[in-house]
C-alpha cells in the first residue's frame, strides 16, 4: 500500500512542533482531476473552521488539455491561519501532486522541508515521459529536500468505491475526494458539510454520491492509520478571533455581481446587464442570471460591442446599464464608451483584467489594462475608474461604480483582475440597511426658460439631466456628434467643441470632490518610503509592509481605489515621503500616471508573469529602497 | 409595433426645428416625408416613439423627427435598439440604417436583431454607395461600380439585403422606393407586424450613385418593371398584362402574359405573405442573374409573425423570479455561511 518516502533522514521530529500561524496548501493535478473543486470545498471547510484564508486558483486556458501534460496542470492554492491572511501565500507547506506533471510544475515552489503527497498510481512510465522526467522522482532521491509521502491513491480510491459498481474511469474520478478526505484529516476539518454538498450535487446519481463520500471517508481514515508510520501528521491551526456576525466565502466575481445588484437597488433602478462570454469575466453573467427577482435583465449579446451598446440603450431608456468583459473585449467596447461619454449617459463597465496584449494569458492575472481604462478611447474622453483590491472589496467598489455612474451621468470602469475574480476569501456579510441610498430622479418637466427643454443643461457639478423616452413633452435627440451648449443640438463650431471638451473634463475632474480623501492604510502619513499600490496587489503589499515595519523600517502602505480621477489629496500626501515605490502587475503604468499627475519620483516594481507578487519579492524591494 | 393607444397627430407634429442637412434632391427627403405621413396615420405617440440610427447619411434621420431619437455609432443601432426595447417594451422603436451601416460594419447586428425578432421597424436605405464618406462602393454595389476606392470598377459581388434578412430569420421582409406613393403603405404594414420588420428602401443618391435604380424606380415609365405584391392577390404587373406563375417542375417562377385580364387562365399565382419559399424566390427576382429579366418585387414579400424577443425575455425573467422576493440581505448571506458568536 503506502510507500513512505525514502527520505527517512528527516522524520517528524525535524519539523517545528509549535502551532503554525498559517499554512499554505497547494492541490495540483490534471485539468480533469477536479482540483478546483477540491480546493473550493477545502476552502469552505477551512472557513467553517474559523480560519482566515485567501486562495489562488491557477488553471490552464485549455478546458481539458491532453492528460498528463505539463501545460494541462491545474492548481489551487490556499493560505489559511489564525492571523489576518491577505495573500494566497508565497511558498506552499504542503503540495498534493496527483501526477508527475503536477509535481514537476509545482515542486520548486514548495518550502524546503515541506510535504509532498503524491499519487504513485499516476507515476507510470508514460506519464513520467509526458512530464519529461527521465527517472521516477519519487524513487530516485531527487526530492530529498522535502518530505515525501508517495503512495497509490488511485488504487486505494478504486478499492474504496468498489461496492458502488462504478467503472474504472468513473471510480478514478473520486480520487480528488479521497485526497480531500486526507487533507480534512490533516487539518482537523469537519467532513459533514462536504458530505451534504456531495449528496445535493449528485442527487440524481446516488451511486456516484455514495462513491465520492466513501472515497472522502477512506482518505480521512488513511490519515488516522498512516499517522503512526511516516511524515504525515495532524496540524492544528487555531481559528482567528473575528467580529461577531454572519460570514461567507466570496470570490471577486460573486462580490461584483452582488455589488452591482445592491448598487442598482440603492439607485432605485432596474439593472440591464449586457455581456459576451470571455474569461475571466463570464462568471458575472452567470451569477446575475440567478438574480432576476431584483429587476435584473441579462442579455448575452452577439459580441462585445453589442453587449455595451445594448447596455447604453437600456441606460438611455432609464435603467442602469452594465457591461463586463476582459481586456480584449474592453478594447472592442472603446467606441461605444466614447458615445456614452459624449451623450453623458450612466454605464458601468467591469474589466476583469487578464494577461495581454491580444489573447495573452486568458486564465492568468495582470493589471496591464490601466492605461486602457484611463486613456484608451479616441478623443478627449475622460471617465472615472475604480479599482478593487480584494474579492470582498469588489463588493463596495461595484456599489461605488454604480453611484458615480448615475450621480455624474457618465460611464465608469470598475477594474478587477483574474486573481480577484477567481480567488475566495471570508466575507462578513454586510447589513444592507447600513448602505447609503442614492436614488435617481429622471427629468419629468421642461427645464429651460419659456417652456423649453434643455437636455444638456448642466448643474453646478456639470451634470446634465437624465431624460428617458416615454416621458411626455420631453422628446429630444442625442448622438455622438458634438453638441450645442444646453440644447444638445448638433453644433461642431470651434467655440462649442472647446467649451464642451472642457465641460466634460471638468465634470470628471470634479468626481474627486465626491470621493473620500486618500488614507494611508498602514504606517505614517509621511516618512522614508511609501509603497503605493492599486488593485489586487493589496494583499502582498500589506503583508510585506507589515513585516518590514515589525523590523523597524519606516515604510507606509497607500492603496488607491479611485485610480481616476485620483483622490484630491494624493499629490500632497505622496510629496511627504522621501521615496515612492509602485508595485504593479504590468510594466509600470500607475507609476507613470502618478509621475504625470504629481511630478513625483515614483519608482516601478513590475511583474508580468501571470502570477501575483509574493510577499518575499516585496520585502526584498522594500529593503533595497531603504538600503 | 405595440398594442398602443392611438394618438391624434398631424404631419406637422413630427417635424423638428432642425435644418435638414441632406443634399438637395436626395431620396432621403422623400422617405422622411413618407415616414412623417405614416406616423399620424398609425396613431403613433411622439413620447413613446424612438428613432435609433447608426452612422451615414440615412442615420441623420432621427434629428428630423419630433420624437425621441438616438444617433448612435456606425452599424450598432440594432444593439442600442435591443437595450432600449428590453428596458422599456412600451416604446415603439424604429431603426434607420443604410447599406454600409446595416450590411457592412453592422451586418452582424442586423443578423442578430432579426433572428431574435425584436419588435421594431428596420428601414434600410439602400443606395448602393457610401455617401457620407464621399462615394466609395458599398456591399450592395454591383460588380464594376467605379468609385474613389475602386477606380477600375468594384470586383466583389454584392449582398442582397432582403435575402440576408430572410436568411437571418426575419419574419417580415418588404421593399419600397423612396419616391413611391406606396411607401407609407409598406411602412404601415411593417408597423402592424409585431416583431422585427425589415424594409429595404431603394434610395437615390443623386451625388454619388445617381439613378442607379432608374430601370425600375424611375418616376415614370417603369410600371412593367415593378411587381407590387398584395397578400391574397394575383401577382400581376405591367398594368395587369403580365403575371408571375409557378413553374412547379423547375421549382421556379415564370412570367406569363395575361390576356383580357384573365389571370387565372394565364396561371398567375396568388401571393401568400406566409409562404417562405415563395418569399425566397420573390426576393431573387431581378436581383439574381437567373431572374434578371423579371420585375422588381415590391411591397410586403413575407409576413409571418412569431413571439417577439422582448416578450420572451420578460416571460423568462418572470419565470425565473417566480416565488422569489427581492431580499437583498438574504441574497448577500446566501450559500454556505457561518456565524461568529459575540
Amino acid at each position: 500500500m503506502a510507500t513512505i518516502s525514502a527520505d527517512k533522514a528527516r522524520g517528524p521530529e525535524s519539523r517545528e512542533d509549535k502551532l503554525p500561524d498559517a499554512v499554505v496548501v497547494r492541490f495540483a493535478g490534471d485539468s480533469g482531476d477536479g482540483m478546483q473543486l477540491t480546493g473550493g470545498q477545502f476552502t469552505l471547510s477551512t472557513a467553517l473552521a474559523g480560519n482566515d484564508l485567501a486562495t489562488f486558483p491557477d488553471f490552464p486556458a485549455e478546458i481539458r488539455a491532453p492528460q498528463g501534460t505539463l501545460f494541462g496542470v491545474s492548481a489551487f492554492q490556499i493560505n489559511f491561519g489564525s492571523t489576518d491572511i491577505t495573500t494566497a501565500g508565497d511558498a506552499p507547506d504542503v503540495l498534493v501532486a496527483m501526477n508527475p506533471a503536477a509535481l514537476k510544475t509545482n515542486v520548486d515552489a514548495l518550502k524546503p522541508g515541506g510535504l509532498i503527497i503524491a499519487d504513485t498510481g499516476e507515476f507510470s512510465k508514460r506519464n513520467l515521459a509526458k512530464a519529461k522526467y527521465d527517472a521516477n522522482p519519487v524513487e530516485d532521491g531527487s526530492l530529498a529536500k522535502w518530505d515525501l509521502l508517495a503512495f497509490d491513491i488511485s488504487a486505494m480510491t478504486i478499492e474504496a468505491v468498489k461496492p458502488f459498481g462504478l467503472g474504472n474511469k468513473e471510480a478514478l474520478r473520486c480520487k480528488n475526494m479521497w485526497t480531500l478526505g486526507l487533507a480534512l484529516w490533516m487539518f482537523d476539518r469537519e467532513r459533514q458539510p462536504i458530505i451534504d454538498w456531495l449528496t445535493t450535487k449528485f442527487k440524481k446519481l446516488p451511486d456516484v454520491a455514495n462513491a465520492n463520500i466513501a472515497a472522502l471517508n477512506a482518505g480521512h481514515a488513511y490519515g488516522e492509520t498512516a499517522e503512526l508510520a511516516g511524515p504525515l501528521r495532524k496540524v492544528q491551526v487555531d481559528s482567528i478571533p473575528s467580529e461577531p456576525g454572519l460570514y461567507r466565502t466570496i470570490t471577486g466575481a460573486e462580490a461584483v455581481s452582488l455589488g452591482l445588484v445592491a448598487g442598482a437597488q440603492l439607485a432605485g433602478l432596474n439593472m440591464f446587464f449586457g455581456g459576451y462570454p470571455i474569461t475571466p469575466a463570464s462568471a458575472i453573467l452567470h451569477n446575475l442570471v440567478k438574480m432576476k427577482e431584483f429587476g435584473v435583465t441579462t442579455f448575452q449579446a452577439e459580441d462585445e460591442i453589442a453587449a455595451i451598446c445594448a447596455a447604453i440603450g437600456a441606460s438611455y431608456a432609464g435603467q442602469l446599464g452594465v457591461t463586463s468583459s476582459s481586456g480584449p473585449g474592453i478594447a472592442l467596447k472603446g467606441e461605444a464608451m466614447g458615445l456614452a461619454i459624449m451623450t453623458e449617459l450612466p454605464l458601468v463597465i467591469v474589466n476583469s483584467q487578464r494577461g495581454g496584449p491580444s489573447t495573452g494569458l486568458p486564465t492568468k492575472t495582470e493589471q496591464s489594462d490601466l492605461y486602457q481604462a484611463i486613456y484608451g478611447r479616441n478623443g478627449d474622453a475622460p471617465l472615472p475608474v475604480v479599482a478593487a483590491s480584494s474579492p470582498a472589496d469588489a463588493f463596495e467598489c461595484a456599489i461605488e461604480a454604480c453611484r458615480l455612474a448615475v450621480q455624474y451621468m457618465t460611464p465608469v470602469i470598475l477594474l478587477t483582475d483574474g486573481y480577484i475574480a477567481n480567488a475566495a476569501e471570508p466575507w462578513k456579510v454586510p447589513d444592507p440597511n447600513t448602505f447609503e441610498p442614492f436614488p435617481v430622479k429622471h427629468l419629468e418637466e421642461k427645464n429651460g426658460p419659456e417652456d423649453t427643454l434643455l437636455p444638456f443643461k448642466r448643474d453646478e457639478r456639470g451634470v446634465r439631466p437624465w431624460i428617458k423616452p416615454g416621458t411626455p413633452d420631453l422628446m429630444h435627440r442625442i448622438g455622438g456628434i458634438e453638441k450645442g451648449i444646453d440644447t444638445g443640438n448638433i453644433d461642431y463650431s470651434a467655440d462649442v467643441h472647446q467649451a464642451q471638451t472642457d465641460a466634460r473634463r471638468a465634470k470628471i475632474d470634479g468626481v474627486a470632490k465626491g470621493v473620500p480623501e486618500q488614507q494611508v492604510c498602514l504606517g505614517e502619513t509621511s516618512g522614508k518610503l511609501a509603497i503605493v499600490g492599486w488593485g489586487s496587489t493589496f494583499g502582498p503589499i500589506h503583508q510585506a509592509v507589515r513585516r518590514a515595519r515589525r523590523q523597524g523600517l519606516e515604510v507606509s502602505h497607500i492603496h488607491v481605489r479611485n485610480v481616476w480621477p485620483l483622490p484630491r489629496n494624493l499629490g500632497d500626501l505622496l510629496k511627504g515621503y522621501d521615496k515612492i515605490l509602485v508595485p504593479e502587475m504590468n510594466s509600470g503604468q500607475f507609476k507613470t500616471v502618478l509621475r504625470d499627475q504629481f511630478l513625483v519620483d515614483a519608482r516601478p516594481l513590475t511583474k508580468t508573469s501571470g502570477q501575483p507578487f509574493t510577499i518575499a519579492e516585496l520585502e526584498a524591494a522594500i529593503d533595497e529602497m531603504l538600503s | 409595433m405595440n398594442e398602443m393607444t392611438k394618438i391624434e397627430t398631424t404631419l406637422k407634429d413630427w417635424v423638428t426645428d432642425q435644418e435638414v442637412r441632406w443634399c438637395p434632391g436626395c431620396g432621403d427627403y422623400a422617405i422622411l416625408k413618407a415616414v412623417q405621413r405614416t406616423l399620424p396615420e398609425i396613431g403613433a405617440d411622439p413620447k413613446n416613439t424612438v428613432f435609433v440610427s447608426g452612422i451615414g447619411c440615412s442615420s441623420r434621420f432621427p434629428y428630423y423627427i419630433e420624437s425621441y431619437g438616438f444617433h448612435t455609432i456606425h452599424g450598432r443601432a440594432p444593439a442600442f435598439a435591443t437595450g432600449i426595447k428590453l428596458a422599456n417594451p412600451e416604446l415603439d422603436v424604429w431603426l434607420v440604417t443604410g447599406d454600409g451601416d446595416g450590411m457592412s460594419i453592422g451586418g452582424n447586428h442586423t443578423m442578430h436583431i432579426l433572428r431574435r425578432n425584436l419588435d421594431c421597424q428596420i428601414m434600410l436605405f439602400n443606395n448602393e454607395i457610401y455617401g457620407l464618406t464621399k462615394g466609395q462602393y458599398s456591399p450592395t454595389s454591383r460588380v464594376g461600380t467605379p468609385s474613389p476606392s475602386t477606380p477600375q470598377g468594384s470586383v466583389d459581388r454584392p449582398a442582397s439585403p432582403c435575402a440576408f434578412a430572410i436568411g437571418s430569420g426575419a419574419r417580415f421582409v418588404a421593399r419600397g422606393i423612396d419616391i413611391s406613393k406606396k411607401l407609407p403603405e409598406v411602412l404601415k404594414a411593417a408597423h402592424a407586424h409585431k416583431g422585427a420588420a425589415f424594409i429595404e428602401i431603394f434610395q437615390n443618391c443623386i451625388v454619388y450613385n445617381k439613378d442607379v435604380f432608374h430601370d425600375f424606380a424611375a418616376p415614370k415609365g417603369v410600371e412593367d418593371q415593378q411587381l407590387w405584391l398584395e397578400d391574397g392577390g394575383p401577382m400581376l404587373f405591367a398594368n395587369g398584362t403580365k403575371g408571375i406563375a409557378f413553374d412547379i417542375a423547375g421549382c421556379t417562377l415564370n412570367v406569363v402574359d395575361v390576356i383580357d385580364g384573365d389571370w387565372e387562365a394565364a396561371g398567375v399565382a396568388v401571393h401568400d405573405v406566409t409562404n417562405r419559399a415563395l418569399a425566397h424566390m420573390l426576393i431573387d427576382l431581378r436581383v439574381a442573374p437567373a431572374f434578371a429579366d423579371f420585375p422588381m418585387a415590391l411591397g410586403v414579400l413575407y409576413d409571418d409573425p412569431r413571439p417577439t424577443f422582448e416578450s420572451e425575455v420578460a416571460a423568462e425573467r418572470e419565470k425565473s423570479s417566480a416565488g422569489k422576493t427581492a431580499d437583498l440581505a438574504a441574497l448577500l448571506g446566501k450559500g454556505q455561511s457561518w456565524t461568529v458568536e459575540g
